[in-house]
């Protein structure tokens, strides 16, 4: 140990460098600024997700919409699922931070069971994330894409479902599929440096014909419904024009903070303009709303979870280093797994803001 | 060795003194007790959104919304007090990263949200038609 160490003849002097005023080891601090740095990178991206939604503050996806699957069951389960993976990322961190407080009395033993199981946590909610993350790319309902940009979604005007919102309709549950002459071009038996990703499985015109056939169905725009009252109340002239128009256009006008569902006329007249079916979601085109939700979510999860992924990794090693005796040779108290533990608590940190921003605010 | 450990030692009292604990590990333990406590709460707003805190506004947000910053930055706290020990450094290091970190996330969040809000003004009452 004593070659890693250089004695430079400044210890103890105030201006040569030599002593600690922050009372921490160089290793520990740069940890901190570290994460430091990456609070601000998250915080950036979290940030824009709120300058969007503040954009679109009128439209923008209803989480308990999206987010409602929960495993082995198939009804509308908001929330249950992303509060048991806070749980597991918290309980992983009791774990982590019991690993250090063994370390910290010199106990290999349990510091060593206590970093297993914050890897067998952390494995638990990486797989938790990649099923949610299943779950949003596969989509539930469909739904199509209009002209400009805005996401059609069908519903049942006759039913509710159990939070009084009229029943989301599936788009299989209606569309027509008719005999199609275009396929798939494939490099294989068309032009070899061309091709094109897979067609959408129902054509505009399948929907649209399914739809003219089932009286029942509706429209629902990404468009949320005010305070009607509070518009027709107002003194603004605009704002009694605008609460006109969504009572001419929407039969839920007076159900604030629901999705719009159009009118059957309004429906008709709307799909018009569909130019595309979109089931689940991708970076271009998601069913739940504004496209701008899909990128987010796959960013800021994503870069999450990549640092959870990181972590497990780094913890592994750390956990094989334990295994080895390396931090006993060392003599300082297992100060890496403090280190290493730093960045695992950070990376709950910021799951607890994402939880909060995505999921519940 | 010469590295100076100090943390051994631990501040064992969390709520300003108010609850204390024995040992360190017991402490942890409570903070997770306090942590889960406060998601469940968290969680259950979020099911059941009490028509109070859903219809009323402040600066122009939901009560509810509200409510759940603040509860976040609460679980953030004891986040980084009590697991990642920010509790037992020295506060010279302590505030370097929190103070940072504090005022330039405010200065982010103000300046992004603020244009979010301009620019949907001028989407909404400005010349942007919702005609599809």
């Amino acid at each position: 140990m004593e070659a890693t160490v250089s004695n430079t003849g400044t210890e103890g002097k105030v201006w040569g460098g030599g002593n600690k005023p922050l009372k921490t080891s160089y290793g520990k601090m740069m940890m901190w600024f570290f994460i430091l740095s990456d609070a601000l990178t998250f915080s950036g991206f979290l940030a824009a997700y709120g300058f969007s939604r503040f954009k679109f503050i009128d439209s923008w996806p209803i989480a308990d919409e999206v987010y409602n699957h929960f495993p082995g069951s198939h009804g509308d389960n908001p929330m249950y699922f992303v509060a048991l993976m806070t749980f597991i990322l918290i309980a992983s961190s009791v774990t982590m931070v019991l690993a250090v407080d063994a370390g910290h009395h010199n106990n290999k033993k349990k510091t060593t069971f206590y970093m297993f199981l914050t890897i067998i946590g952390g494995a638990i909610f990486l797989g938790s994330q990649a099923w949610e993350w299943t779950n949003f790319i596969k989509g539930t309902h469909g739904a199509v894409e209009t002209k400009g940009g805005q996401i059609l979604q069908f519903v049942d005007c006759h039913k509710e479902d159990s939070h009084g919102k009229l029943l989301r309709v599936s788009v299989e549950d209606f569309a027509k599929v008719s005999h199609k002459e275009r396929v798939q071009h494939k490099s294989k038996n068309g032009l070899w440096f061309v091709s094109e990703p897979a067609l959408p499985k129902y054509s505009v015109q399948d929907i649209v014909t399914g739809f003219n056939s089932h009286s029942n169905l509706a429209v629902r725009t990404q468009e949320i419904m005010p305070n009607i009252e509070r518009l027709k109340a107002s003194e603004n002239p605009a704002d009694v024009t605008k609460a006109e128009r969504f009572e001419r256009m929407y039969v839920n006008a007076d159900k604030t903070g629901q999705k719009g569902v159009l009118t059957r006329a309004e429906s008709e007249k709307a799909l018009k303009d569909a130019v595309v079916y979109v089931k689940g979601a991708n970076l271009v085109h998601n069913e739940y709303g504004n496209r701008l939700f899909g990128d987010f979510f796959f960013f800021i999860t994503g870069f999450h979870g990549f640092h959870v992924f990181s972590g497990v990794v780094i913890n592994v090693i750390i956990f094989f280093n334990i295994i080895l005796g390396t931090y006993e040779r060392r003599k300082n108290n297992y100060e890496m797994v403090e280190k290493v533990g730093l960045y695992w608590h950070f990376v709950d940190l910021v799951w607890v803001f994402v939880f909060t921003f995505f999921y519940l605010v | 060795m010469a590295h100076d450990h100090g943390h051994t030692e631990h501040k064992l009292a969390i709520f300003r003194g108010r609850l204390k604990f024995k040992s360190n590990v017991q402490k942890i333990w409570g903070v997770l007790i306090f942590l889960s406590l406060v998601t469940i709460v968290e969680v259950g707003l979020g099911i059941y959104k009490p028509s109070f805190l859903v219809d009323n506004y402040f600066v122009g947000m939901k009560y509810l919304n509200w409510v759940f910053i603040i509860l976040t930055i609460v679980k953030a706290y004891y986040i980084a007090w009590d697991f990642m020990h920010l509790r037992d450094e020295k506060s010279s290091l302590r505030r370097a990263v929190v103070w940072t970190a504090v005022f330039l996330i405010c200065y982010l969040i103000f300046i992004l949200l603020q244009e979010g809000t301009y620019i949907e003004d001028v989407k909404t009452n400005g010349y942007v038609k919702w005609n599809f």
